[in-house]
């Protein structure tokens, strides 16, 4: 491994679970408001993940009374506290972004593996 | 006032206390040793003088190869090679921290600076040759279209006609860009790490 790797490394979260493009995941992100911090849970399809290192993101897109939302979450940052993956998808692409155009019965997604 | 020679690894992010994403640079230090030193007595000052990198004697030249095997510093690999330090800088020292250094004796980082501390990095950047002024001086150039012809990145005016009849000094024209010594103040050090 080269330099700058070895010490990115120090800064990468070590425990982070396997998920992958189509999967519906759980994201619990840390909120401060003002003194306070309390936990937020976002709900949504994973549309993808672009590995860079410590600056890796992943993209979650979920419809919120019928508007598409859709967040950016760095994969590495403190504010993540955890990760759920709710539902593994089946999917061919690795950026499924033609869930954007898609709605109802055209937007589901197949299970990889059913959860017991 | 300390310093310590080092070589540029490469450029990430990490992740401050409240999740805000810092931009660092990653500065290799291993290897700095005291070369040589600068006394009152013989040079009229104190300093001290670093080395740091490597290169091959047969490369330095006979006049370092001596130097460095005066001051018992030339190193020996097993297949022959001989090594001498590549870089060479003195660092303006007050005779008392001199004292503490002897010729021979490695600099660690770890022990000389530590996190959130303030430093000054000085650099030569990267060189760009003789660039017109939009790289430059980000000059906005000329108009793409609209019957433009042959005008598109050039700095348009330099100056007034008649009076005053030349062009002002320190004008903003093409020529060399980079390859030049740069130094960046007040730069914080976000963390040290050994080796």
């Amino acid at each position: 491994m080269n330099a700058l790797g070895s010490v990115e490394k120090r800064y990468e979260k070590q425990d982070l679970v396997d998920f992958r493009a189509g999967d519906t995941l759980k994201v619990n992100v840390r909120i401060k408001e003002g003194e306070k911090e309390r936990i937020q849970a976002f709900e949504g399809v994973c549309l993808r993940k672009h590995r860079s290192g410590t600056s890796s993101t992943f993209t979650v897109r979920k419809v919120s009374f019928g508007i598409g939302v859709e967040r950016i979450f760095p994969l590495h940052s403190p504010n993540i506290e955890s990760i759920e993956v709710l539902r593994e998808g089946k999917v061919r692409q690795g950026r499924i972004y033609y869930l954007r155009g898609r709605s109802g019965k055209a937007a589901r997604i197949k299970a990889r593996r059913l959860f017991g | 006032m300390d310093g310590i020679l080092g070589e540029k690894v490469g450029m990430t992010a990490v992740y401050g206390e409240d999740g805000s994403q810092i931009p660092v640079t990653v500065v290799r230090t291993t290897g700095n040793v005291v070369v040589s030193k600068r006394t009152e007595e013989r040079d009229g000052y104190t300093a001290v003088v670093l080395g740091f990198g490597e290169r091959s004697a047969k490369r330095a030249g006979k006049p370092v190869e001596g130097f460095f095997a005066k001051q018992g510093l030339l190193e020996e690999r097993e297949d022959g090679k001989k090594i001498v330090k590549r870089h060479l800088r003195e660092f303006r020292v007050p005779a008392a921290r001199l004292a503490e250094l002897d010729v021979g004796a490695a600099l660690a980082v770890d022990s000389m600076f530590h996190a959130g501390e303030r430093v000054d990095v000085v650099g030569t950047s990267k060189g760009t040759g003789f660039t017109g002024v939009m790289k430059r001086y980000n000059f906005k150039g000329g108009k793409a279209s609209h019957g433009v012809h042959e005008y598109h990145r050039h700095g348009g005016s330099i100056g007034s006609n008649t009076s005053p009849a030349r062009v002002f000094k320190n004008r903003k024209m093409p020529g060399q860009h980079g390859n030049a010594r740069i130094t960046i103040q007040n730069l914080q050090v976000i963390s040290v790490l050994a080796d």
